[in-house]
């Protein structure tokens, strides 16, 4: 069967012999890996901020977030840095894939010979290796490949048309699935957790989320903050500044996902989903001064412990800045009142109407109670001092915001000008678009500040949603003068302002003299900050206490003051924020556990 | 497509060797085979499988009658038991047991051959796995979807890319996402270029089993010219990554089309050259023709798929069959071959290797510009895949090659099971085949059933 070409036909491949041979001489040198070949880690230590997503991902276990001396813990940045083991490591480059920083990437040196097996378990980075500076390798494929969404879920809000004579709450909360889609982005670092004043469990909150364990969300929410309702709407969310996905997209709506949970638990529901045993016997009492955030959570805390609480509050009710500060499109009144509700339910008495100092002395106080916290905050609203301030028709944004909330009738004028640029600037100015868009059917409000927008103190959705409800935002110029005629306010005069701050960060505006404006306006509202008023501190109770060279209490880790009976927190030690308030109530009842069982001194 | 054009595109690569299209086996595979298949086509005497006499699900045992069967007599094969499975009488001392594996050069994989053998001549075979068993498929119920990618792919290293495409369209499939048009395109540029570098391996391979050795280090230099070009598209050589739930990691880089098909001309010559020392050859002619006998009755029962069917006559593709990706926009036709024999399979295989090569030109032709390589997909991390089952295949080089995935509607797979064509071919068919056949032919006929164990344990 075999034909004479099946004999000679394989000595065709004699022809070889006549070839050059294919073969690399020096594969070593002269065969680098391709462009995108995935070979040996490379991390950009500046870049990175441990946020460990490469080691959720790797699915050999190769990599472990390890400490490292190089690189110090700071906000935003967990301090470790992946440790690649090459004994597991499969060069998959999922870790590169799903970095959130884009730190991560692998060269394409593919060649390592060492003789201690050890040496193959190493940190890129920070052990030095020849790759380092490779620019060749696998990177993350760009533009449109992610392993992650990055575009947060949008928050269903109210138009700026609906929203404009009206105090109902603009944003409207996430959906079911909207909260779950917006729970799946969350990679699970815990950077929030760590920078959150209250350092709130939010990886496992927003988990529960995932899980539409709701319940257990909420325990963990109550575990650090007894205001989950207040917070999930105006917290300053310092969590979502530092969260690990903003880095190449939207942080995870945190705060949105807090909100969602705290709203999934109705009022009656609470006492079941906390289940909590609130303490019978309650041999000790402590008073707290103001009932705002660092009170209500103190008291809170201190009732679980078994404490009796007697809280006691100038205004007739409860809740401090977050009642009489923050309008009511931003925070309505029955999610505070849910908040505080629930904790007066566990047995904390409070006395309205009462202001320490003047209805009741502190000394008094002192006497009566085992201990006391004064949570007072920030309702002196400060002035710009300059010329026609004194004015009867220039108001300051918190007493107005303050007298709104009771119900008062406030001063509306058709032509408001209003100085500020932090939130309380733009909550007063926003609350008066509204009286104004009421009463005048238009809006004439010009808010001015003297930080340019990219720095303006205020949230960047504030004064976003400000300028949709018609509001006229002056950034970047200082005030001068308040034209008066007549005994009439006129408007104000303004001059450019270069920068706001010195090179040591001292508050000292520089302006530019021939660039000037004139804001016109029949009222004017101050609206740059607030001071405290401490004036309920005794000289006696005073003299015992320290003070920095800048006339700021000092207090221990505990909120604890030299005079040890006495605790402050709040906003006139730390913020201000509802957060750090939350914070400082929690840390503050601890403090005065261990002070009433003798384990804490002020030192 | 005419038949002429059809008919055009296989005479251009093979001439006039290609089998005419009008295919009487050429019909769905849960077709009743027993009825369908041409029993007189064994030349035997005894009965045929699938006819009335052996419709007992023993029966392929006592088939020993192809027409490859050695002159005998019938006292030298032991006689069949009730079950229907030779027994072997030890003490005649006419029959010696040996065991081919699980390591040795004529096995393709780690597994086993219990072999009964009288003289050189095998009367009883029992193939034995479980050397190789990993537990991927229960390492997949504790990895989130995204992580099964790097490992699904190693249940099968040489052609590791039909396993991330089928594990990744089976995710696409429950979760209801759609891989965009251009990662389509180059997932089967990848495949096409997976099974490519395998059948550049298995060609000449089979020459090799039969101490033919020198197309194979051909076959490895064309194949690592392949490899070049998956390190420049995918940064992999051999385990790739480059196909993940919603679409592909990479596009073309720059260059990469013009290189890929000056490396198809080398496929060409290569063909030519293994043409010219292989298949031309008195020897390995001699060796292949006859051996291993597949009987297209078979084909059916025994669930034989890939080019084992095609080289018996039957025109079986899950890419023509149940067009998948973009298939469909292809022109292209399935070498289909009737002598089912070694030299049969090992022809087939050279076909496809030179189709594939053409396919791989207009893939590389097709793939648009423009356009995303990935759609969208939720935090890999986090993805739950919404409850639900699916079976995903795909066509690899050895033929049908599935996925099975269950999801609880958890980020965690509650199964995904393989089921690859050596789940057949490599057990209860290779032991039938191995069945009168000489010893020394074990491992070729091994090698042209291209069976690979990692795939019969997962």
């Amino acid at each position: 069967m075999s034909k004479l070409k099946d004999i000679l036909s394989p000595f065709t491949a004699w022809n070889n012999l006549a070839r050059d041979p294919v073969t690399i001489k020096d594969p070593i040198n002269d065969r680098p890996g391709a462009a995108r070949y995935r070979g040996f880690h490379q991390n950009d230590i500046e870049k990175c901020i441990g946020c460990g997503a490469c080691e959720s991902i790797c699915e050999t276990g190769a990599i472990r977030m390890v400490e490292v001396d190089e690189v110090e813990t700071k906000e935003g940045d967990s301090g470790l840095r992946p440790e690649v083991d090459y004994g597991r490591c499969c060069f998959c480059a999922l870790c590169v894939d799903i970095c959130s920083t884009g730190s991560l990437t692998l060269s394409n040196e593919y060649i390592w010979v060492d003789e201690d097996p050890e040496a193959f378990t190493f940190v890129p980075g920070i052990d030095k290796k020849p790759w380092d500076n490779n620019q060749d390798g696998w990177k993350k494929p760009e533009p449109d490949y992610e392993l992650n969404i990055k575009e947060r879920v949008r928050m269903p809000e109210m138009q700026a048309e609906e929203r404009e004579n009206s105090f109902v709450e603009i944003v409207k909360g996430y959906s079911r699935e909207q909260a779950i889609a917006e729970a799946d982005r969350c990679i699970d670092c815990g950077l929030c957790q760590a920078t959150c004043p209250a350092h709130m469990d939010i990886p496992d909150y927003i988990r529960a989320v995932r899980e539409e364990n709701l319940k257990e969300g909420f325990r963990i929410m109550y575990k650090t903050n007894p205001l989950p309702e207040v917070c999930g709407r105006i917290c300053t969310h310092k969590c979502e500044d530092v969260c690990a996905m903003g880095h190449r997209g939207d942080p995870i709506a945190i705060r949105w996902l807090k909100r969602y949970i705290a709203d999934s638990v109705d009022e009656n529901e609470y006492q079941e989903a906390l289940q909590q045993e609130n303490p019978k016997d309650k041999d000790k009492s402590i008073a707290i001064v103001g009932a705002g955030p660092t009170g209500l959570s103190a008291a809170y805390y201190l009732a679980l412990m078994g404490y009796s609480v007697k809280m006691f509050e100038a205004q007739p009710r409860a809740g401090g800045m977050m009642r009489y500060g923050i309008p009511e499109y931003r925070l309505p009144y029955n999610a505070l009142d849910q908040d505080i509700d629930y904790i007066l339910s566990l047995g904390v008495d409070i006395q309205y109407n009462t202001r320490v100092g003047k209805d009741i002395t502190l000394d008094a106080l002192h006497e009566k109670y085992d201990s006391v916290l004064v949570g007072t905050g920030l309702h002196a609203g400060k002035s710009t001092r300059i010329p026609g301030t004194d004015h009867e028709h220039v108001y300051q944004a918190v007493d107005l915001l303050r007298e709104f909330s009771k119900g008062n009738e406030i001063p509306i004028s058709e032509k408001i000008v209003i100085i500020g640029g932090g939130n309380v600037a733009m909550d007063i100015t926003r609350t008066l678009a509204r009286l104004q868009n009421q009463k005048y059917g238009q809006v004439n409000i010009t808010t001015t500040s003297l930080e340019t927008e990219d720095v303006m103190p205020a949230d960047q959705e504030e004064i976003d949603e400000a300028r949709e409800e018609k509001v006229n935002l002056k950034p970047g110029w200082g005030p001068q003068k308040i034209e008066i005629e007549n005994n009439k306010i006129k408007g104000l005069h303004v001059q450019r302002c270069l920068s706001v701050f010195d090179e040591n960060g001292r508050f000292n505006p520089q302006f530019d003299e021939s660039q000037t404006d004139f804001f016109e306006g029949d009222m004017l509202i101050e609206a740059i900050g607030q001071g405290m008023d401490i004036s309920y501190l005794s000289k006696s109770i005073r003299d015992g206490l320290d003070f920095t060279q800048r006339g700021r209490l000092v207090v221990n880790d505990y909120f604890q003051s030299k005079q040890e009976w006495l605790f402050i927190g709040g906003d006139i030690i730390q913020g201000p924020d509802v957060i750090h308030g939350i914070a400082n109530g929690h840390k503050a009842a601890r403090g005065i556990d261990m002070y009433l069982r003798g384990d804490l001194r002020y030192e | 497509m005419t038949m002429k054009k059809k008919n055009d595109i296989l005479s251009r690569l093979f001439g006039k060797e290609h089998r005419p299209q009008e295919n009487k086996h050429n019909q769905p595979a849960d077709a009743d085979s027993g009825k369908s298949s041409d029993a007189g086509k064994g030349g035997g005497t005894g009965s045929v499988p699938g006819s009335d006499s052996g419709a007992s699900g023993e029966a392929h045992y006592s088939d020993h009658n192809h027409n490859i069967a050695p002159d005998h007599t019938e006292d030298k094969y032991p006689r069949n038991g009730k079950d229907g499975k030779p027994e072997v009488d030890l003490s005649s001392g006419k029959y010696t047991k040996v065991w081919q594996g699980p390591n040795h050069p004529g096995v393709t994989g780690n597994m086993s051959l219990e072999l009964t053998i009288c003289g050189d001549e095998i009367v009883d075979a029992k193939t034995h796995v479980g050397y190789l068993h990993r537990g991927f498929e229960k390492l997949f119920e504790r990895r989130l979807y995204m992580q099964v990618m790097p490992t699904c792919l190693r249940m099968c290293v040489p052609e590791s890319d039909t396993n991330e495409y089928v594990f990744s369209e089976a995710v696409e499939e429950l979760s209801g996402i759609e891989a965009p048009e251009k990662a389509k395109w180059l997932r089967m540029l990848v495949l096409e270029m997976s099974r490519l570098q395998m059948l550049l391996r298995v060609v000449p391979g089979q020459g090799g089993a039969f101490g033919l050795g020198i197309g194979v280090q051909w076959g490895m230099y064309v194949r690592e010219l392949i490899l070049d070009l998956f390190e420049e598209l995918t940064g992999g050589r051999i385990y790739h990554m480059y196909m993940l739930p919603g679409g592909v990691r990479g596009d073309l880089p720059e260059g990469f089309r013009e290189r890929a098909i000056k490396t198809m001309d080398e496929v060409y010559r290569f063909a030519q050259r293994i043409d010219d020392v292989m298949f031309n050859n008195s020897v390995f002619k001699k060796r292949a023709t006859g051996t291993g006998y597949i009987d297209p009755s078979w084909v059916d029962r025994f669930g034989i798929v890939g080019p084992n069917a095609r080289a018996a006559g039957y025109n079986r593709d899950v890419r023509k069959d149940h067009p998948y990706l973009l298939y469909d926009q292809l022109e292209w036709e399935v070498p289909v071959l009737e002598k089912s024999d070694v030299y049969t399979r090992a022809r087939i295989r050279w076909m496809d290797m030179q189709v594939t090569a053409d396919l791989i030109k207009q893939i590389l032709n097709k793939i648009p510009e423009k356009g995303s390589f990935k759609a969208p997909t939720p935090n890999a991390l986090n993805w739950r895949i919404p409850r639900g089952e699916t079976y995903v295949k795909a066509e690899a080089s050895r033929g049908e090659f599935g996925y099975y995935v269950v999801s609880d509607g958890s980020a965690y797979p509650r199964r995904i099971t393989l089921r690859g064509p050596s789940y057949t071919h490599a057990i209860a068919l290779l032991e039938k085949m191995l069945i009168r056949t000489n010893i020394a032919d074990v491992g070729a006929i091994m090698v042209s059933l291209q069976t690979c164990p990692p795939e019969i344990e997962r």
